[in-house]
Order: C-alpha cells, then structure tokens, then sequence
C-alpha cells in the first residue's frame, strides 16, 4: 500500500466495479406512453410519451406553460388524463386517483410549500407516515398499546429523516415560523416520510438562494444516492438541471420536443428554438 | 473527589489511567450521553472503556505507532473523545484541529504536526483533508465516525470509525492476551508523556502547537475539580471547540480526572435545547454566548403580553437590588428576600429552566471581557457566574473567582497551585502545575514565552488590586498612547462599547495619533429586531449598517461611552472622536477574527487601510473593496460607500491635566 494519500482517489466515480449501469439501461420504473390531456378546449399535454428508469433523476423542463406540473399532476393521479396510459411498477391504470399513487409509492412536494403551517417539523413529517400506519383512527386515540409501539417505530423513521436532512434544530418548531428554504427542506422530509420509490418534485428550488439551492442540491442527491429513490423533477433553474439528472424531457406547448441526457438535450435545436423562441 | 485526587498523584498520573479506575470505581456513572435520533444516549464508564480498547487496538492494528501524532477533527461527540484517549492509550499524541477551519489552514497545522492518521466527523471533513492530502504527505489513513455520502469513496486508506473498531473486537477475540496487552500499553505511560498538541490560533503569525504533558492535564483537572467541589454526580454539556484548551481541560481532564459526565449536543445548532434537556450542573461558555441568550430572552419579551413584561421588569428589579447579595450569602432585608423568593417561583425559576440553567451549580466564562450588566443579570437570577483568567499555555487555569468574592472588574485570585507576578513592564507572569512543555519545533517562540525561571509571559498587561485579585486591562502589546500623551488601551474601549447589545464588534485605532476612532460591527440580532419593530426595511447586513438611524443610534452609544470616560482620570483622553459602521461583518473565514472570536488588529488594519485614513483625515465618507471568503471556500467582493461621522467629546478636567503633564 502506497504511504501517501493521492487526491484523485476520491472521485466517487473512480471505482469502475461499483458504477452502476447508465440511465437508459436500466428497469423501467413507471412509463407514460401517449398520454394527452385537456381542460376544455385546451390542450395541456398531447400525445406525451417517456419513461423513468429505476434509480435515475429525471428531470422534466420546458418553458412556462409548456404542461409540466400537468404532468407531474398525471403521474401522481391527480389528473386523469383523457389518452393514453401511465405504467407504474408493470401496472397500467387509466384512472388512479392520488391516495392510490400514494400508497404505491409515489411521493411529491409541491410547486409552492404545502405544509401544515401552524403544526411543527416533526408533526408535519410524522403526518407523512399517515399511509404507513397499520393501527385504525380509536387505536391511535387510545395512544397505547400495539398503537403506541407502532408510533415510536414511526417516530424513529421520522428521526432519521430529521438527521438525514440536517433539521434537528427546528424539530419542534411551527413550520410558519420558518424561513422558505427551510420549508421546502421539511416539505422533502415528508415526502420522504412515506419511503416512496418515486418521488416527484415540483420546483423543489423555486424562490432560493444560491447557498439554499446548493444545500437542496445536495439534499437531493443524497436522496437519490444513499435511500436509492427514484426522483422526476422539474425545475427552471438550468445549471441545477444540468448538474443533478441523468436524463431530461423537454415539454414545449404540451408536446414531447427532446429526450435524452442533459448534453443531448442541450444540443437539441428544437430545444433552443423553444427556449429563445421561434416564430411557429 | 479528595481521596481520588490524592490517588491519582500516586498511580492515577495519566488520562487512560484514570479511564481504568473510573471504570473499576465508577463503572456504572454515566460517562458521555449524546443526542441521537432525538434520544439521549448513554455510556457508563465501563462501556466507555471498552469502546476505547476496541478503537485503540484497531488504530493499532492500522499502524498507528507511540509518539506519533494523530489529528481529531469534528464537533464534540463521544467517538472523538473516545478517539483522545485510544490515541494516548497507546502513547499517541492526539492534535485536535478546529472542524470549521478551512482545508487551507488545517494544511499547515496538519503538516507541521507530523500527523500521521486522523479521525474525523464526516465527509465534510473528509473531503477537506483530501483537497489537501499532497501537502500533507505523512497523513496515512483518514477514519471518520459518519458514513454518510463516503460509501463510494476509494476507502484504501479511508477508514469507518466503527470499522476500526470492529477490527479491535476480532482481534481480541483471536488473540486472548489482547486486553492485558492494552493494559500494558496503559501502564507504560508516564506523567511527563506529551499528553496533547493545542495549536492556539494566534493573533499574529502562524499558529503555535503547545504541547501540553499528561500531568498538565491531569494535575489541572483535578485542580479545577477541587476549587469548585465538582464530583461524580456533575454534569457538563460539551460544545465548545474540542481544539480550544478549555474544552479539553474542562470537558476530557476534569471529567476523566473526577469521573463527570460529559453531554454531547445532538447538532451546533441545538446546543440551547439539548442544554434544557440535560440541565447541567457545571457550564462554560465565553462572554459572547452570554450575551446572546441575554439579547434572545430581552428581544422575547418585547413580544410578551403587558403583564408579564411588567412582571418580568418588577422582578428583575428586584433581583437587581437583592439577588447578588443573596448569592454572596451577604445579609438582605426581610422584604427584599421575601419578594425574591416571589420572583424567584414566578419569573427566575422558569428563566433559568427556559436557558437551561435550573440544575447550575457553577458557571464561567473567559477569553474576553464581560460587560458588568450582562455579569451581575446572570448572577441576580442566581447562577453562580463567575469569570476565570486562563491560557492555553497554562492548561488554562491561572485565576479563578472564589464562591462569595466576586467583582464583575477583576479575574479573581490565582487558582491552586498558582503564583503569579507582575513584570516591570505590566505584564503579568505565571508559575503552575499547567505550565507547557514547549511549543512543537518552535524553540524561538518557547523562550520568548517562557522565562529561565519557568514561570510563563501572559503578554497581558494588568495589575493586581488591593483585594488581592488580578485585573486585566488589555494585551501588553496593544497599550498604546495617543499624541498627546494620553493612554490608549484599545480593548478597554471596545469592551466599553461590546456590552451595548446594539455593538457586536469594535476595532478601536489611535496609538500614535491625534484622537482615537472605532470601526463597529453592529449586531444583526438586536438591531434587525429594532428595525422590525421600527418598521424600517433592509436586505443585507450591509444595507441595514449604512441606515442613518442605526448610525444616530450608535453615535448615541458612543457618546455615553464619552461621558464615562470623562470621569476616569486615566481614559479621559482617549475619548472617541469619530466612528464609522462597517460595510460587513468581521470573520474568522476572512481571517479577520481568530477561530475564538479574537479581533486581528494588525490584518485589520492592513485590509481597510482606506477607512482607517479616512477615519483621521476628517472625510465624511469613504470607499472600500474587500474579499470575502464563503464557507465553501469560495471568494467574492464586496464593496460601497462607508460614511464617517463625528461624536461629541466632554472635556474632562483629568484629561486636561493629563495633557498638560
């Protein structure tokens, strides 16, 4: 064994053996496949089709408007989309309304913060649990017994999710008190409460700073890397993009205009053309 | 703690010595909790033991040799104090850095330490030694306590601190001896072992190691454990700097030396409410942490119902007039007791819970000077504050206040085994038990510090007064005088304006000129809060400085420190003539303050050179462009416009006198 410690041994990316496969290679997690929607006379999305790998952070893009959140509305069950199927885990449903999304494992956070504002950080998360709880609603009045056991494991995964994202110290603070960054931070925390395969994203760093947008940046890489979620994301800010996906839709006026990796995408013309705009 | 202490002279002469009793006498006693996952966890003293023979014959194993250094770098949490005693245990010398030191400066101390393996916190840590790992050649292995975002590093010759110790368990398993061989590895230690390396983050310069022995820091624990009756039922909670010699003294050699129990907080930034939740009986803290729980409770008031600030002012009155009194154990009117004892169930109690101090016993701070007011609040509401004077050169303790001699001017009298001496220059000098082997590879240094005598040069200026007790009036170094004679003793002055809760930091500038003038850092806290409840709006810490009614506000202050001034016969002439509020903040990451909170006069003066001669060519404003180091290492600029404003000056006939002279 050498005696000196040499710098580049430390990229993560310098063990061949433990890289895991590229994106596109990978189990398909959930497929959308044609899939329009409209309210209407107006057309959100039309005739959408991609995948999301088991594993990979995909992030959708597109300028305002261009049926992002409507998507992601689609994916979760929200939206029930007039064409088209939405695959998760092998199974197809037409209609599928959140709850179902929810309890399957597909887990979101919201464009602007939807918490619980008057209810504290462990509250809130511990709310996230809600599906995972066995017991029924006199159980947990009672507080006692198989219902209490059942509360401290779940508090314990509340715990670790509070320490996985550094929030020990507004533990018991109301969520209203807090600054916006950190709202969005305890929004994550219960989205993740819930241990969902997917996890969708809404804007998770709209409104930021730079130093809260690296924090949520990391944030959502160590998800990613040590929980192993599968994360679908959407997000303006395009240096994160770039950073943080493995692969990127681009949605332009409800349509599917690239697909690929962020230097595929980046490299597209009608992508270019749909951010500088283009006389259609 | 007598019958162990007198014990320990004889056999118990090192740290993992005194492991070992406390784990035969005191097995059981909680030795460190720590918060984790939002519960307390403890180890008693036996646990403690075997966690640290299973690291130390893991580090071992890894090849880590006696005399060799090994750096701890991280927050303060059982598994690096475990890893100070593993090291010594095998006559190692542990190096403990500061964690929020950048890669930059930990290079240096890493390399002129000779260190050859260290454990740290996490991948922060982690990441910063690897950035520098071609600096520092003699770093062979790197072993960190949390895994989380390491797994896919290339782990040759990266290590999980439970690893290590799982390395230590199969080992003993194989080899049955193992355990007697620790032992043995103990008893070879000796009471004049270097024990640990300190580097003090100096106000000039690189930074020294100061190598302290085992006997210092066992002789000094128990010291410190005498004068204030500490035993095993104390407890203290550690969140000061593990590099900083105090907390090494305080939180490793008194509670190894008197089996206390150390708690660790959960994160930095839940120190108050772990505080509340384990109530300790004994805590330190420097002045400025005392200051900001102050400002917290006032600014909470502001928002209190009307009676209870009107309960929360009548009390506090009355604590005012009685409370040091009653914690002297002087004699007090039977109303005022009475009515302390009301206070005491009504608004005292339930502050001191609030602030975690219902189980104090005894608290203290150092470093800096603390403002009278914020001093006898404390002690009004009966926490035995008390102020002690220590170096790191002096394994801390030089003077301590003794139980019912407090004066809130004085460092109090020299602690047990103490001499102390006033040079003819001012500068007070020392002889203790603490006294420093040397500095490391610094042979310079060691005897421009210590004399032939033994005895230690503090580089303080002070005096001792007719009570017996040392007063300390600024860094001998920085005494200074003006142009007209007068005396000039920047730190008196700053300290003068630090206790208004609006100031957060001064740098005062006159030696060898006309008049004196400050720059002020004011405090974001205290007067973004006035600003919220004055309605005035403001972006940035530099936006809300340049606002003309924080500049009136301050000009205020600084005028009443002018009408103090006036009527001491000695600082009269060094009233402040003009003042300007900085566009920034003052950081340790810019290197404008040291790592404990010490402003670097002559960096300071080099770097706003411009502001400094506007200060005293009598320009109403000035322009200034300066770096500013973020915490990831990154570098940006800030720049603007910094007005300059005059104060009133109150003739003192002192002064006058003086001047004349």
């Amino acid at each position: 064994m050498a005696d000196t410690l040499v710098s580049s041994d430390r990229s993560p990316d310098a063990a061949p053996e433990t890289e895991p496969p590229a994106a596109a290679d990978r189990e398909v997690l959930l497929a959308v496949s044609n899939v329009a929607l409209s309210f209407g006379g107006v057309k959100a999305i039309q005739g959408v089709s991609f995948d999301i790998r088991k594993g990979e952070i995909r992030a959708i893009i597109g300028p305002n408007g261009a049926g992002k959140t409507s998507m992601l509305n689609c994916i979760n069950g929200f939206y029930h989309p007039q064409e088209g199927t939405i695959t998760f885990k092998g199974a197809t449903r037409r209609r599928m309304r959140p709850y179902e999304a929810a309890s399957q494992g597909i887990g979101r956070t919201f464009q602007n913060v939807a918490l619980f504002k008057g209810m504290s950080t462990l509250d809130n998360i511990m709310a996230g649990r809600t599906l995972k709880m066995k017991r029924g609603f006199f159980w947990h009045l009672l507080r006692h017994g198989p219902a209490m056991a059942e509360e401290k494991a779940h508090r314990h995964k509340v715990e670790e999710i509070i320490d996985f994202l550094d929030i020990q110290a507004i533990r018991r603070t109301p969520v209203g008190k807090l600054p916006y960054g950190l709202q969005k931070r305890v929004e994550l925390g219960r989205a993740l409460a819930m241990e969902p395969e997917l996890l969708l994203l809404d804007e998770p760093m709209a409104g930021m700073n730079l130093e809260e947008k690296e924090d949520m940046s990391r944030f959502i890489l160590d998800v990613n890397d040590q929980l192993g979620t599968t994360i679908a994301l959407i997000e303006h800010d395009m240096g994160v993009v770039m950073d943080l996906s493995d692969r990127v839709v681009v949605l332009d006026h409800g349509e599917l205009i690239a697909d690929g990796t962020p230097a595929e995408v980046q490299a597209n013309q009608n992508v270019i053309d749909a951010y500088l705009g283009v006389s259609h | 703690m007598t019958e162990s202490g007198a014990r320990a002279q004889t056999s118990y002469d090192t740290i993992p010595k005194l492991l070992l009793r406390n784990a035969e006498q005191f097995a059981d006693l909680p030795a460190y909790r720590q918060k984790d996952l939002g519960i307390w966890q403890t180890w008693n003293w036996r646990q403690t033991r075997d966690e640290i023979r299973d690291l130390a014959i893991g580090l071992y194993v890894l090849g880590l040799k006696r005399g060799e250094a090994i750096a701890i770098i991280g927050d303060n949490r059982p598994k690096l104090y475990w890893s100070f005693c593993a090291a010594q245990s095998l006559g190692a010398i542990p190096v403990p850095i500061y964690q929020d030191s950048v890669a930059d400066e930990m290079a240096y101390v890493l390399d002129h330490s000779e260190v050859v393996m260290a454990v740290v916190q996490n991948q922060e840590q982690v990441d910063k030694l690897l950035s520098i790992a071609e600096r520092v050649p003699r770093l062979r292995r790197i072993i960190y306590e949390e895994p989380r975002g390491l797994q896919k590093y290339d782990h040759t010759r990266l290590h999980a601190l439970s690893e290590v110790q799982a390395v230590g368990i199969s080992e003993r398993h194989r080899n049955a001896t193992a355990d007697d061989w620790w032992r043995g590895e103990i008893a070879l230690g000796k009471a004049s072992d270097v024990a640990v390396m300190l580097y003090t983050s100096g106000t000039t310069g690189r930074p020294k190691g100061v190598m302290l022995t085992q006997e210092n820091i066992v002789v000094s624990g128990q010291n410190g454990n005498l004068f204030d009756g500490f035993t095993t039922n104390d407890t203290m909670i550690a969140y000061l700097p593990m590099a900083w010699v105090g907390d090494h003294i305080f939180s490793y050699g008194q509670a190894y030396a008197g089996a206390l129990c150390v708690a660790c907080p959960e994160s930095p930034d839940t120190v108050i409410d772990d505080r509340r939740e384990i109530g300790p009986s004994y805590f330190f803290a420097p002045p400025r942490v005392f200051e900001n729980m102050l400002t917290a409770t006032m600014v909470r008031m502001e928002d209190a119902g009307r009676f209870k600030k009107w309960m929360f002012a009548r009390f506090l009155n009355v604590a005012k007039r009685a409370g040091p009194a009653i914690l002297n154990g002087e004699s007090v009117g039977l109303a005022d007791r009475l009515l302390y004892n009301l206070g005491e169930v009504l608004v005292y109690g339930p502050l001191r819970n609030r602030m975690g101090f219902s189980n104090i016993r005894v608290a203290y701070t150092a470093g800096e000077a603390i403002g009278p007011e914020i001093f006898s609040f404390y002690r009004s509401l009966g926490i035995n504050l008390k102020q002690l004077y220590g170096q790191t050169e002096a394994s801390v303790y030089i003077t301590l206040q003794p139980d019912g001699e407090i004066y809130p001017d004085t460092v109090g009298k020299p602690g047990p085994g103490v001499e102390i001496r006033i040079a003819e220059s001012g500068e007070v000098q020392f002889t203790s038990p603490g006294v420093f082997l040397k500095y490391f590879k610094n042979d310079e240094a060691t005897a421009d510090t210590k004399t032939v005598d033994g005895w230690v040069r503090t580089g303080d200026a002070g005096f001792i007064d007719a009570k017996g007790h040392l007063v300390i009036i600024d860094r001998a170094k920085d005494v200074g005088r003006l142009n007209t004679g007068a005396l000039f003793a920047p730190k008196y002055l700053e300290n003068k304006l630090k206790f208004y809760p609006e100031i957060r930091e001064v740098v005062a500038f006159g030696d060898g000129r006309d008049f004196v003038t400050v720059m002020v850092n004011i405090d974001l806290v205290s007067v973004g809060n006035w600003a919220e409840r004055n309605n005035v709006v403001y972006a940035s810490y530099q936006e809300l400085a340049a606002h003309p009614d924080v500049y009136r506000m301050i000009e205020r202050r600084i005028e009443e420190v002018n009408a103090a001034l006036a009527t001491e016969p000695r600082m009269a002439g060094s009233q402040i003539h003009r003042f300007l509020i900085l566009h920034k903040e003052l950081d340790a990451d810019d290197g404008e303050l040291t790592r404990t909170q010490k402003v670097r006069r002559p960096f300071i003066a080099e770097r706003y050179a411009p502001l400094i001669k506007a200060l005293f060519d009598g320009s109403r404003e000035a322009h200034i462009r300066t770096e500013v180091t973020f915490e990831d290492g990154r570098k940006g600029i800030i720049e603007g416009n910094v007005r300059i404003v005059d104060t009133k000056v109150f003739p003192g006939t002192a002064a006058l006198k003086e001047a004349a002279e």
